[in-house]
Order: structure tokens, then C-alpha cells, then sequence
């Protein structure tokens, strides 16, 4: 299988990770100056009492300086982040890497619930695993939800009128403001997570830079 | 004197100094972020639709939706206001509260988009943008400005705020006179304001004393200020 001999990491794999890292940053040190402006959830009249409310990020965590520029640099690099996610996702469609870095159920269920109770010293050996475990595919599939869920509920904030169904389905304006930051709540998590994750295991970590080096042909074999 | 060549580091920063400039937030339609947000406008432009948005909205109670105006004070209505109606049109106008009332109305429950992030929801009535660029004779331009008498202070120029064309002869874009099937407040822009539901918040210009038929862009209030000119929904 050609998929075998390529390296850990291909390039367009690691290029892409890599313009994640200072947009995405960007994207919610802005957002969050956006929401100050208004920290609130729900239609005037109606806040939602069950979501939290009148939270003001300090400023350590916003960026644009105030909110006309937040808002530009919000949409400015909302549009690279888009292109740079077509261009990853695509990738992952047309190469056959989703096989070895998506969770899929079937496969991945038992390995990931085992590898979550290897780390809390709950079993005492890792679960085998290829390129990631089924832990690690369960955290990057869940985090490319939360940026298709990020994405879909900031073009409903955007254009709640000409995208009336996208926002119909987000819950209207002010529901796809609550899917908005909470998604970015879950993406914080997961970078949190990933960090500790990388800290640990930083021997993974140049692949992750240079690609790593393509299995030899004889543990190309299945 | 010997030349030292520039060190990565100093490359780093150099690089680091020019994206700052392009993406200067206090500068927003200049460098880098100038041209991303008419990268935006393109698409915006290109989604609007005439299309009007659902009228199955719950009405937000009147107490509860904010007034905002720019001069220190409620603005008061001068004596003398009459709606200017200017430009490249064939017959200038100037109508009076009675001259707009008596002209088709039309209705519409609409959610109101501020730039903050809030929503609110009212019935708003007036008279189409189209229906008085036709009473003008308008020329087809590219740009339609509102002017409003309220302003930061005695001798400044007053609220203002410019659309392109599709949008302010969006069906829903009106002179309301109403809202909430009363006349409208002083609070919420009397005795005339634009509203519509195809622009945020801060393009609906409130204490509206004059429409122009231009066929170039003239910004607007906090346009110019560094929000997007476009600032469609």
C-alpha cells in the first residue's frame, strides 16, 4: 500500500497544522474582544438563564484593541483559516490519511476507552496503535467537529438573513452565538490538552516539523 | 566601519513589525486588513438577496431595547425638519411627517443585529427607499447616503452613514415612522428613522434629515471610525 511508505507527517499535514497554530490564537483573542463588547447570551429582553452570563475575558486573552478592530481581524483571518481547512480537509479525503487519523468507531472505541485507562494507571499496558492511538483519534476527530461547529455558527452570526437556514439550524442568532463561544470553549480544551500531551510525549514532536522518516520497505509490509 | 548583516533575529522582527502594520486594528481599512475586508464585501455583496427574512420572531419587550444616539442628549426634532430627499434625482424633495404618512406604507417584524452582538426584536412601518426614490425620480446610482440631525455636539457634522444601492432598495429598507404600531420616540430615532433587515444596527440611521442619490461612496459615522462599510446581515 502506497499510504504505508509515505511519512508520519506529509507535509501539506504539517503545513497546515503549523498556520493553525498563530490563526487560531488570533481568531479567539479576537473573538473574545468581540464578545466583550456585548457579554451576553440571548435576545435582549431574554437571556438565556442557563448560559452564563456578563463574563469579560481579561485583557491577556483579547486581541484587535477595540471592536471595529477585533471584527476585521476576526473576519480577515477567519477566511485564511477556511482556505487552510479545505486545503487539509481535501488532503485528508483525497490521500487516505482520514483512515489512520479520524475515529472511527468500530475501530477505534475499545482501543481509545483501554489507552484512557493506561494513562489513569488502570491497565498496565498501552493498547497497540499505528500511527495514533484510538484516545488521540477520538481528540483530533472531536477537534475538527468543533472547528466545523465554529465555523457554521460564525457564518449564522455573520449572515443570520442571507444564511437564514444554516442559522435556523444553529438555533437562530443568539443560539449560534452560544454554539460560537462554547465551541471555542471545547477548542480551548483540546489545545490545553494537546499541549500537556505534546510536553509528554515530546519525542513526537519533530516529526511533527520535518515529517519524520518513511517506514523502510520491509516494515512497509502489513 | 564594518557592516554587520542582519542576523535572523533581526529578519524575525522585521517580519514581525511589517505584519503588525498590516494588520494595524486602529487602522482597520488600511494594509493587510483593508484588503481582506473587501475581500468580505465582494462576498457580501454577492450574497444578498432580496429575499425578505422570517416574520416568526418573538417581539422584545419596548423596555428592553437600548436607544443609542451619538450627540450628549436625546436629540431633539428643529422646528423647521422636513425629510430632505437630494442627489442625482429629478425632483428634489422635502417632506413633512404628514407628506411621508401619507404616502404607501409598509410593515414589517423584524430582528434588529447590533454590531455589540445583542438582537431585539420589533414591528417596524414606514415608507420603501423605493417607493420615494421613485416620488425623487432617483438615477439609478451606486450609493445612497443618510444623513441624520444627531450629532456629538452643536457644531459637529451629524450622524450619517452610506449603503450601496441593492441594500437600500431592499424591500424591508424604509423610513419607519413607526415602531410597534406607535409613532416613533425620541428615543428610537423620531420623528423618522431608516431601518431595514438587511444591515446592522449602526446603518439604520436614526433622526434622519436627509436622503441622497450619489453615485460615490461617502462613508459614514463610525465607518469612517474603522467599522465596515458594508456591515450587511
Amino acid at each position: 500500500m502506497a499510504n504505508r511508505r509515505r511519512r508520519p507527517q506529509p507535509l501539506l499535514i504539517r503545513v497546515t497544522h503549523w498556520i493553525n497554530v498563530p490563526a487560531l490564537v488570533l481568531m479567539a483573542m479576537s473573538g473574545l474582544q468581540i464578545l466583550i463588547a456585548y457579554p451576553f447570551f440571548g435576545p435582549r429582553g431574554a437571556t438565556y438563564d442557563w448560559m452564563m452570563q456578563g463574563w469579560m475575558p481579561p485583557a491577556w486573552m483579547r486581541a484587535g484593541s477595540w471592536l471595529a478592530g477585533a471584527r476585521h481581524l476576526h473576519f480577515a483571518f477567519a477566511w485564511l483559516l477556511v482556505v487552510n481547512a479545505i486545503v487539509y480537509l481535501g488532503y485528508l479525503a483525497a490521500s487516505g490519511e482520514w483512515r489512520r487519523r479520524l475515529f472511527w468507531p468500530p475501530r477505534d472505541t475499545r482501543p481509545a476507552i483501554q489507552q484512557l485507562l493506561y494513562y489513569l494507571r488502570l491497565r498496565k499496558f498501552a493498547p497497540a496503535k499505528d500511527l495514533y492511538n484510538g484516545l488521540q483519534r477520538s481528540a483530533y476527530t472531536a477537534a475538527i467537529v468543533l472547528a466545523i461547529l465554529e465555523v457554521a455558527s460564525g457564518l449564522a452570526i455573520w449572515k443570520p438573513v442571507q444564511l437564514h437556514r444554516l442559522t435556523w439550524l444553529m438555533g437562530g442568532y443568539d443560539g449560534a452565538r452560544v454554539i460560537h463561544f462554547l465551541a471555542l470553549v471545547g477548542l480551548g480544551a483540546f489545545v490545553v490538552l494537546h499541549v500537556v500531551m505534546v510536553i509528554v510525549h515530546w519525542r513526537q514532536v519533530p516529526a511533527m516539523i520535518t515529517g519524520g522518516r518513511a517506514p523502510a520497505d520491509d516494515e512497509a509490509a502489513p | 566601519m564594518t557592516r554587520v548583516p542582519p542576523s535572523r533575529r533581526d529578519a524575525f522582527r522585521a517580519l514581525a513589525a511589517l505584519g503588525l502594520v498590516a494588520c494595524d486594528t486602529s487602522k482597520p481599512h488600511k494594509g493587510a486588513l483593508g484588503r481582506m475586508e473587501r475581500v468580505t464585501e465582494t462576498l457580501e455583496g454577492a450574497m444578498l438577496s432580496e429575499r425578505v427574512p422570517s416574520r416568526d420572531l418573538e417581539l422584545t419587550p419596548m423596555d428592553a431595547i437600548p436607544g443609542y444616539h451619538v450627540a450628549p442628549e436625546i436629540p431633539a426634532v428643529p422646528d423647521d425638519w422636513k425629510l430632505i430627499v437630494s442627489g442625482l434625482v429629478a425632483t428634489p424633495l422635502r417632506l413633512t411627517l404628514a407628506d411621508l404618512r401619507a404616502l404607501p406604507q409598509i410593515g414589517a417584524r423584524i430582528r434588529h443585529h447590533c454590531v455589540e452582538g445583542w438582537s431585539a426584536v420589533a414591528d417596524w412601518s414606514g415608507v420603501a427607499i423605493t417607493e420615494i426614490a421613485k416620488l425623487a425620480g432617483a438615477r439609478p446610482t451606486a450609493y445612497v447616503e443618510f444623513r441624520s440631525f444627531d450629532a456629538p455636539s452643536a457644531t459637529a457634522r451629524g450622524y450619517w452613514s452610506s449603503w450601496d444601492r441593492a441594500s437600500a432598495l431592499h424591500p424591508d429598507t424604509m423610513v419607519a415612522l413607526a415602531m410597534n404600531g406607535a409613532p416613533l420616540t425620541p428615543k428610537h430615532g423620531a420623528p423618522c428613522r431608516l431601518y431595514g433587515s438587511v444591515k446592522l444596527g449602526y446603518k439604520m440611521v436614526k433622526y434622519l434629515t436627509e436622503i441622497s442619490f450619489l453615485d460615490r461612496r461617502t462613508g459614514g459615522y463610525w465607518e469612517n471610525q474603522g467599522y465596515e462599510w458594508f456591515a450587511g446581515v
